[in-house]
């Protein structure tokens, strides 16, 4: 029976955070999922198809956590105007599934009770039942359903059988023959919430499950990973090896990828005669793709470990430990492993800030996100560093170049600090920040969960990042490449291209800075991703080598044609110009909007012109 | 049983000082040491704060997070470098709440 898509019934799942219901979603609809963002906000909607055994489609919608139906999040807003059928482009659903964690039913039943009065059909989900088990919980499912009058049914959310009893269940729901009046909900007034308490508490003694644990296996860890001296340092310990990971597992397959792409680039251009086709498909299309595709490696082992210390329950707990020393500058705990991911690359780091629910807290990690020194402007510093940066001994052990490449990480931190600070200022002068973080119990990570989650992060990066990105790429290669240089001319193509055209004018804007022409021209390409500013700078000088050599042969040839204030006010350029579009773009699908990545441009080039201005000057007074 | 309403105060819980006893009675979440238990007495949600959770907001998510009065409690652990946050155990499930949340729950420390 193949229903037409608007006979089919669309369940949603609800529930409070951390009680299983993502999970559940994941055994109901196993890889038939859409992530997208609902419209105008950057909440996550997941919606996903179900198959009953008699052959019905059932359309499964994942909404947001919520502890109320009185939101205080974003997050918390969707789900109530979903379930009230006030979200415009959302049709309100046709059945309710109220998951619960069966082990934390006390605090859970308070959003059934809700729920209930909202009169939506629904049926209860008894989630965790395995865990309750084998805590000793025995809840009489029952007796809650004779007690409440709404069906329940017990689901295992990490076992693929887990759903038996809830699938059977949705088989039985249909599209109502009429439409329903919206439901109304009407806030609790403190007599109610007493009310809802006492009620609680006798459905509790009623079903059993009140086994208020004293001193719980999660305690007893807590009692470690929080520990004030042990936390801290179990913490540095797992983002020492997670980095450590993201570094160095991710080297081999980003070489493999770029060596790859460049045979294949090669063996293209064997098969291709000379036409403006070969150059768009091997210096546009090819080019843009290898760029992106060689972040991957990093994005796929990043989110390995961010996935696996979700769904154990550590990322809040890290969150807990770092709260006080991220607020000093208004940021929230969790904005710590994005912003470290950074490191690696600003885009991981980018999307690795859904982790962060309150929206202004994201958005200000998103914003200084790329002041992080990401590893693609190591080339550039590398370069400019063995050029101009004599090798030599400083203070007995320190190693000159050594130092000035921390100094350059530690100017990107602090300038990261200092904005997030004027952020804060600049925001609406409240420094009171609501925490009521959820610490949820530990439990080992589920690989579905985790292969389902890895799989989706992998899909936004190179579908939706992929297409504009890829675009961008393309669009620089043209302004490389058009027109093409005059007969008899000597210089290298490049300069008579529109992007020569435009660095020839960025030239005279750039000259404050101490920039010569040819720097003015690389940085044009430069934009697509730091590191090709080497490449570009190649071209320029009319270099015929390439990759590693490229540098080789630069370093003498800059040695000679620029002054140090010039190295330095370069270097001092490439500590905040977004020279990033990858980095641009995700901003742009992360905050849904062109407004977010023009203000980042803005602001980071100003910062860059500002700060390459003051070294430059500073220096050639100090030279002088 | 008698629950006290939950009610809002023309006082900030900031503003309360270092006071352990209030009218209302019993002492702040917040001042508890780690390791604690008590009973919640009351929630006392200060006044509205800027764009923050405050007020009838604040006081209003803490009974939704199952703070209400008769419930029992204990402090789990505090964050590093001071007081806050605060990871308070109650009923089945573990919060982390920042000083001025931890500071409009009141409770009757119970004897360990």
């Amino acid at each position: 029976m193949d229903a037409v898509s608007a006979a089919t019934p669309l369940v949603a799942l609800v529930g409070n955070p951390n009680c299983g219901k993502t999970a559940l979603f994941n055994v109901l609809t196993g890889s038939r999922q859409k992530v997208a963002n609902y419209a105008g906000v950057t909440v996550e909607r997941k919606e996903g198809s179900l198959l009953t055994q008699s052959g019905k489609r059932v359309r499964i919608l994942d909404l947001p956590g919520a502890y109320s139906l009185d939101p205080l999040t974003p997050d918390e807003q969707v789900t109530a105007d979903v379930l009230l059928g006030r979200r415009a482009g959302e049709s309100s659903p046709d059945f309710v599934v109220c998951v619960t964690d069966a082990t934390n039913l006390r605090q859970n039943l308070r959003l059934v009770l809700s729920l209930k009065r909202l009169g939506l059909p629904m049926v209860i989900a008894l989630n965790m039942t395995d865990i309750a088990r084998r805590k000793g919980i025995l809840i009489d499912a029952d007796k809650l359903a004779a007690e409440l009058g709404v069906p329940v049914v017990e689901t295992v959310g990490v076992k693929s059988s887990g759903a038996g009893a809830l699938i059977e269940l949705l088989d039985q729901v249909a599209v109502p023959a009429r439409v329903r009046q919206a439901p109304v909900w009407t806030t609790p007034t403190p007599a109610d919430i007493a009310h809802d308490q006492s009620e609680v508490r006798r459905l509790l003694r009623v079903v059993g499950g009140d086994r208020l644990d004293e001193v719980t296996l999660s305690d007893r860890l807590d009692a470690v990973v929080l520990h004030p001296v042990l936390g801290p340092l179990i913490l540095a310990l797992i983002l020492f090896l997670v980095f450590q990971a993201v570094f160095a597992w991710a080297q081999v397959p980003m070489d493999a990828i770029k060596a790859g792409v460049d045979q294949f680039g090669t063996w293209v251009g064997l098969y291709l005669p000379d036409s403006l086709l070969k150059g768009l498909l091997v210096n546009g299309v090819l080019a843009g793709v290898g760029s992106v595709l060689v972040f991957l490696p990093q994005i796929i082992i990043l989110f390995f470990f961010i996935l696996i210390l979700e769904d154990a329950g550590y990322l809040p707990r890290a969150a807990f430990l770092l709260d006080r020393l991220m607020g000093s500058v208004g940021l929230s705990g969790r904005a710590f492993i994005p912003l470290l991911s950074s490191f690696a690359c600003a885009i991981p780091g980018i999307m690795a800030t859904r982790t962060i629910q309150n929206p202004r807290d994201r958005l200000m990690t998103i914003m200084i996100a790329p002041l992080m020194t990401c590893s693609a402007r190591l080339p550039v510093y590398a370069l400019i560093i063995s050029a101009f940066i004599p090798q030599r001994t400083v203070w007995g052990v320190l190693e000159l170049q050594g130092v000035v490449l921390f100094v350059l990480y530690l100017a990107g931190i602090a300038s990261a600090m200092a904005v997030a600070y004027v952020l804060k200022r600049m925001g609406s002068g409240s420094t009171r920040q609501s925490l009521m973080l959820e610490l949820p119990a530990y439990h080992w990570p589920n690989l579905r969960n985790l292969l389902i989650g890895l799989w989706q992060r992998i899909e936004i990066f190179m579908s939706r990042v992929g297409t504009i990105i890829l675009a961008l790429m393309v669009i620089l290669w043209a302004l490389s490449s058009f027109p093409a240089p005059p007969a008899g001319a000597t210089g290298p193509a490049i300069q008579y291209s529109i992007a020569g055209h435009v660095g020839a004018w960025l030239a005279v804007i750039f000259a404050p800075i101490g920039f010569n022409w040819q720097i003015s021209i690389a940085l044009v390409p430069g934009l697509a991703a730091r590191e090709v500013a080497v490449g570009a700078l190649g071209t320029v000088y009319a270099l015929s080598a390439t990759g590693s050599d490229m540098s080789g042969a630069l370093t003498p040839l800059i040695e000679h044609s620029w002054s140090l204030p010039t190295a330095l006010s370069l270097l001092a350029w490439y500590v905040f110009a977004p020279q990033c579009l990858s980095t641009l773009a995700t901003v742009k699908r992360e905050t849904n909007s062109w407004r977010y990545p023009l203000i980042m441009a803005g602001y980071l080039f100003a910062l860059a012109y500002t700060g390459s201005w003051i070294t430059y000057h500073v220096a050639s007074a100090l030279l002088a | 049983m008698t629950i006290s309403p939950l009610q809002d105060s023309v006082r900030a819980p900031s503003l309360a000082g270092s006071s352990a006893v209030l009218d209302t009675g019993g002492v702040r979440l917040v001042d508890l040491p780690t390791g604690a238990t008590a009973q919640v007495l009351s929630v006392v949600a200060g006044t509205a704060d800027g764009d923050g959770v405050g007020g009838t907001e604040l006081g209003r998510r803490l009974a939704e997070l199952g703070f209400l009065p008769g419930e029992r409690l204990r402090i789990v652990a505090r964050g590093f470098l001071g007081r806050e946050p605060i990871a308070v155990r109650i009923g089945t499930g573990t919060f982390a709440l920042r000083a001025y949340e931890a500071a409009c729950v009141r409770v009757s420390p119970e004897r360990s």
